[in-house]
């Protein structure tokens, strides 16, 4: 037979282990700019050790040559330069592809015939490489901006397209009820419920078409190298190759990188931390 | 228990000649189209809520309970007869119909509790931002939730997430305020603080009520007037408006719980049924 006890626990007072500050290592550990830092300088060190050890300049150029060629050329405004060139059509094109689908995603959101379309016309044109419009671009709008910005358009229009497409039709049941509930019209149900609720996939969306953007930019000024004189970062990399400059070669690659960071750093993760991870979207 | 407890039809509704009623469900019969067949929902159902009614529509699984309420809600069209709400027939939903859903993804991730009690009120014109606004603190302190005011939804208790969503109802003043299960997916000891919180609420604004449940203990909890419905499709088996003094009497509670067992299953009660 069991019996009835009683603990002399104070029910009002609060003890030491009750919440305990999180070691310093751990605390270290959960910082994600801590993590990334410490992937990027061991794979620095990788680079040095390689390239010092294979000690052929003209295959692999140690990092610190490459870091010397990115500082001489940052220096003498060759870099910014291209880097300004290079950003100004990739910014042009990546509106405008943005543009062009949030058109495209707006009538298919709200018409069973721009579903259609929009389907359609992604299923059809997404699978087609930027780079292979070139040629065509190139008769159309000749030696120029007008070409790099239509490949651009196209390279960013269908991802940013299909994946705001497919976040509308994720969002779910009960929010699209109350949505119609408070009696919005057509263009503030889109605007204040699918996009917010979508958000997430068109977020994912807005990145990859940023990252289609740079490959095609790049790839593009490869092909077809500078006209009149103002090539971008493509143009760089290319004319250091044919110079056999490969340590600048390799700084137009870092710059390429470097931007792609900052960018993903500064622009993409602020938005995410203040929607999404706020909004409980999203995990940390 | 073969005393005849309810009268075998309907009696006339107290009603002056020419007056409509706040809602009116006529003859309706709904229908939905899956891939296969056609499915009737419900089938000449009738009733009528008036202002002040906490109403419920109670009945098992599958006699159309909440296919009746999004109707009103405006989300369904009837394939036979009309519903009105202060005798103009119901087209699409609208804000004069705030809906309580039993999802707790219903409040807007991306707006505070705040910001989720304000948004009808603005977005449908009927009040200004800083009546609005003002309107949503009101209504904060009245459910409870002043602590939560500016948290996300993520950050709230199924409960409390509950609790906003019957806020941001109140707070527009609607004609009629529908509830489809709020309570159902809540643990049973959150349902019951709930049940009494809703009650109290009431019994400070005295809003009409049109709730679904599934529940009969609920029913009889929160009802001022029940309409029972039979499944298959749905049809009215009996409208209790004879409730006064039933709830809060546990003895008479549990008689009238095991006449509407009855009513709609045919046959007796058994033990922990519901």
């Amino acid at each position: 037979m069991r019996t009835n006890f009683i603990t002399d626990i104070d029910p009002n007072e609060t003890l030491d282990i009750a919440a305990r500050p999180v070691p310093l290592l751990q605390r270290l550990y959960a910082n994600s700019a801590l993590r990334r830092l410490l992937v990027v300088v061991v794979l620095g060190a990788a680079w040095q050790i390689y390239g010092t050890w294979l000690n052929n300049p003209l295959l692999v150029p140690t990092l610190t040559d490459t870091m010397r060629a990115f500082v001489t050329d940052m220096g003498s405004g060759i870099i910014p330069q291209k880097v300004m060139i290079s950003m100004r059509i990739l910014l042009t094109g990546y509106v405008l592809g943005i543009l062009v689908a949030a058109i495209l995603t707006g009538l298919a959101a709200t018409s069973l015939m721009g579903n259609s379309l929009l389907e359609t016309l992604t299923a059809m044109l997404n699978p087609l490489p930027a780079i292979a419009l070139l040629p065509l671009a190139l008769l159309w709008f000749g030696l120029g901006e007008g070409s790099l910005v239509f490949v651009l358009l196209h390279s960013v229009t269908w991802v940013v397209a299909m994946n705001t497409h497919s976040g509308f039709q994720s969002v779910s049941q009960t929010l699209r009820m109350v949505g119609h509930n408070y009696g919005l019209n057509p263009i503030s149900y889109v605007l204040k419920i699918l996009v917010p609720a979508a958000f997430p996939s068109i977020l994912s969306g807005l990145k990859i078409g940023w990252a289609f953007a740079w490959r095609t930019l790049v790839a593009a000024e490869l092909v077809f190298g500078a006209s009149s004189g103002k090539g971008g970062l493509g143009w760089y990399i290319f004319e250091n190759k044919n110079e056999l400059e490969i340590a600048n070669v390799f700084a137009g690659l870092l710059t390429v990188i470097f931007i792609g960071l900052i960018i993903d750093s500064l622009v993409f993760r602020q938005i995410e931390t203040r929607t999404l991870r706020r909004w409980g979207m999203q995990a940390h | 228990m073969d005393a005849p407890v309810f009268p075998s039809s309907a009696p006339a509704t107290p009603r002056a000649q020419g007056t409509d009623p706040l809602l009116g469900v006529n003859d309706v019969t709904l229908c939905y189209t899956t891939t296969e067949q056609i499915v009737t929902a419900t089938w000449r159902v009738q009733f009528e809520v008036e202002a002040g009614d906490r109403f419920i529509l109670l009945g098992p699984s599958g006699c159309g309970k909440s296919s009746l309420l999004k109707a009103v809600g405006g989300y369904m069209a009837p394939t036979e007869g009309q519903i009105t709400l202060k005798g103009r027939q119901i087209s699409k939903p609208g804000p004069d119909r705030m809906m309580v859903f039993q999802e707790f993804d219903q409040l807007l991730p991306w707006k505070t509790v705040k910001q989720n009690i304000m948004f009808p009120m603005v977005a449908s014109g009927k009040y200004g931002r800083a009546e609005a606004a003002d309107r949503a603190d009101v209504y904060i302190d009245k459910v409870n939730l002043s602590r939560a005011r500016d948290s996300f939804p993520h950050t709230l208790s199924g409960g409390m997430k509950q609790r906003v969503a019957i806020a941001r109802g109140m707070a527009m003043e609607p004609d009629i305020l529908l509830m489809d299960e709020p309570f159902a997916a809540l643990d049973s000891l959150t349902r019951g603080q709930m049940q009494d919180e809703l009650m109290g609420l009431w019994e400070e604004t005295k809003f009409t009520l049109l709730f679904v449940t599934h529940s009969i203990t609920e029913a009889l909890k929160i009802g001022s007037r029940i309409l029972l419905l039979s499944a298959h499709p749905g049809r009215v088996r009996a409208e209790l408006n004879e409730l006064d003094g039933v709830r809060g009497d546990p003895v008479r509670t549990k008689e009238m719980e095991a006449q509407i067992y009855s009513l709609l299953f045919g046959q007796d009660i058994h033990e922990d049924a519901e």
